[in-house]
């Protein structure tokens, strides 16, 4: 069984998003540990990028955080080294298509798999684009996580049934930031997607709060939590350890419970 | 070649949320483009409302001062809003209505298509909101002012370098926001397939009219068209029905700022690299770790590290080339045509002119090439008297 499908095994998942290098690389990798410790079952890891399209504001700032103090794809390559010498927990990288491209796609996937990067999210990258780097991504054993938006109607049984790792389910129109109300009928684009793959789903975008973490996880086999957690390094810096274990257990809990 | 390519450039490199619309749009597209009502309707727009043909001006004074081909002006300075932005504008606006949307989004650098975009919105009665970097609605605010005179809502963007760049990713980030009832009026030959086809297109009118007049005044066609680039939409619209001619030199001037020695400068084809952003492979200006690099011109509009795919191809396949002109250089150029010829050009129109200063001179007397004058002045002025260290009273 592959890392990513052993996050979804027996239970729902809860997946922690941080930005690499915000606010610095050895304060990531603690961050993710801390999340591991609190009960997350996957980590991504974004790899910044200077104009991040699918972003809101708060992911925005950790992104232009993190370059402002030289974070570059070695840089987060090493911060994977260094988790993956403690931690077997499943590693997505969420990053934009043009880092990967100009880093190569061969040599970017060869070192994914070196390090044990066991997936990654181009959110600039649709169905239709992702020939051009499937085949070299699957050859070094990175799973290619396809997404599914609201409007992606007739589109959703398409992607679905190519789609490897787990399907990302976008909650909500718009970019990535919290919301307080989440409007989609989720549940039947989930059945729609069950109907021809039995891929786990996860729900992302605006999710925040124990009471959505709760809905999600009703529908879905995992919530995905971004900028909530971006929010949480953002406010405390270089101390944000007990905040984020606090948050990520109370998510994890609420997702148990469901 | 491959749909939505120009050899291994294009693309449709958008998040999931767009890819329904942006699939419905290119089908509207096709099925517009070859209905009669459609067309007689947008041709009625450019030749009542937007003052088409334009002019071709066969200027004599310059020529005369530099002693060599005979220079044309393609004067797409004289249309309705004062650029050819107007071109794409209207055709993009009127098929956003007849699609059943009720408002437009739309970026702008230096306003011109902001203000064009706002002009359509007005006409055809479709809500608009416009992006702009907050830099550019401080360069150009005289254009914001207008915008709203027209009824457009304007944002000025905070993010990244406020320029032109981060407008785009506002709008985008707009249009997945709410896609249902709006159209994105994407101002350049760039972005995700259809819309640098569906942009040439709109734009490739400049070049259909100034081939028939070239070989109507003249009697026959070109050595070389100049135009200026940035993403390139007047480039494209002035080479795309010369492209065929393998005689006529196609040449792209881009804004070199500083110097392209220097980081202050948004010469993609000199300095860029081949890229995947803003929904399209392409060149762009970005550093050795692929991020996109702030790029600067004195030109608001040219202030842009990419470069259309179409264009891209047109360079790999040396069919068209690319040269870098400097701030100083375009400065000269913008004086040089208005003592010179009574014109005041738009600065980023300015950068082809400047070009065509330097090689004129060293063409024969029979032999004739045209600028594409893209826009008119008025908003470069008080800019123009800024950086010359004038004092005006706006």
């Amino acid at each position: 069984m592959s890392r990513i499908s052993s996050a979804f095994e027996h239970k729902k998942a809860f997946i922690g998003f941080l930005t690499a290098g915000d606010p610095t690389p050895s304060l990531t990798i603690e961050y993710i540990l801390e999340m591991e410790r609190a009960g997350a079952d996957l980590i991504e890891i974004g790899i910044p990028f200077s104009d991040p399209t699918a972003e809101g504001v708060v992911i925005q700032d950790a992104n232009i955080r993190a370059l402002s103090k030289g974070m570059t794809p070695d840089g987060v390559f090493d911060i994977v080294a260094s988790v993956r010498q403690v931690s077997n927990i499943p590693l997505v990288f969420l990053t934009y298509i043009n880092p990967v491209f100009h880093y190569g796609y061969e040599k970017f996937f060869a070192r994914c798999e070196e390090l044990g990067v066991d997936g990654i999210i181009i959110p600039d990258m649709p169905y239709e684009e992702r020939s051009e780097l499937l085949p070299i991504a699957t050859t070094h054993g990175v799973e290619v996580i396809s997404l599914i938006a609201p409007t992606s109607r007739q589109r959703i049984q398409m992607i679905a049934k190519e789609s490897s790792g787990f399907l990302y389910v976008v909650s909500s129109m718009g970019v990535t930031g919290v919301r307080s109300e989440i409007n989609t009928d989720l549940a039947a684009m989930i059945d729609l997607i069950k109907a021809v793959t039995d891929i786990p789903c996860a729900i992302g975008f605006g999710i925040n709060t124990t009471i959505q973490a709760k809905q999600m996880a009703k529908l879905a086999d995992g919530v995905i939590v971004g900028s909530a957690i971006v929010k949480i390094i953002e406010k405390y810096g270089n101390h944000a350890h007990q905040a984020l274990f606090e948050y990520v257990s109370s998510m994890k809990q609420a997702i148990r419970e469901q | 070649m491959e749909k939505g390519r120009y050899g291994v450039f294009g693309g449709q490199y958008i998040a999931e949320t767009l890819m329904n619309e942006i699939i419905r749009l290119e089908d509207a597209y096709e099925c517009y483009k070859n209905d009669k009502e459609f067309q007689k309707e947008l041709e009625d727009l450019l030749n009542q409302y937007a003052g088409r043909p334009s002019l071709l001006y066969y200027a004599k004074n310059m020529t005369k001062d530099l002693g060599g081909a005979r220079i044309y002006l393609k004067r797409e300075d004289l249309n309705h809003t004062g650029s050819h932005k107007i071109n794409n504008v209207l055709g993009q606006v009127l098929m956003a209505k007849k699609m059943g949307k009720t408002r437009v989004i739309a970026e702008t650098g230096a306003g011109q298509h902001g203000v064009a975009t706002a002009t359509a919105a007005a006409l055809l009665g479709l809500e608009c909101e416009i992006f702009m970097g907050k830099e550019d609605t401080i360069r150009q605010a005289l254009n914001v002012y207008r915008m709203e005179l027209l009824g457009a809502k304007v944002h000025p963007v905070t993010s990244g370098t406020m320029t032109l760049k981060d407008a785009v990713n506002e709008t985008m980030r707009e249009w997945t926001n709410r896609v249902s009832d709006t159209h994105y009026v994407l101002g350049s030959v760039m972005g995700p397939h259809p819309f640098p086809m569906i942009v040439r297109d709109f734009q490739s009118i400049i070049s259909l009219e100034a081939r028939e007049q070239i070989l109507e005044y003249e009697g026959k066609l070109p050595s070389a068209v100049l135009a200026c680039v940035g993403g390139g939409s007047n480039a494209m619209g002035m080479f795309y029905h010369f492209i065929e001619d393998e005689n006529v030199k196609l040449i792209g001037c881009e804004a070199a700022g500083k110097g392209v020695d220097t980081a202050l400068h948004a010469a993609t084809i000199a300095k860029g690299e081949v890229g995947i952003f803003h929904g399209m492979k392409s060149y762009f200006c970005q550093d050795e770790n692929g991020q996109i690099a702030p790029v600067y011109s004195i030109s608001a509009g040219l202030d842009y590290p990419g470069i259309g795919p179409e264009h891209a191809n047109l360079y790999d396949s040396e069919r068209a080339t690319y040269v870098p002109v400097t701030d100083d250089e375009a400065v000269d150029a913008f004086e040089y045509l208005a003592k010179t010829e009574g014109i005041i050009c738009a600065i980023e129109s300015a950068h082809a002119v400047s070009y065509a200063r330097k090689i004129a001179g060293k063409m024969r007397k029979d032999e004739n090439i045209i600028i594409c004058l893209s826009g008119r002045g008025d908003k470069d002025v008080a800019a123009i008297a800024r950086y010359k260290g004038v004092k005006i009273d706006e």
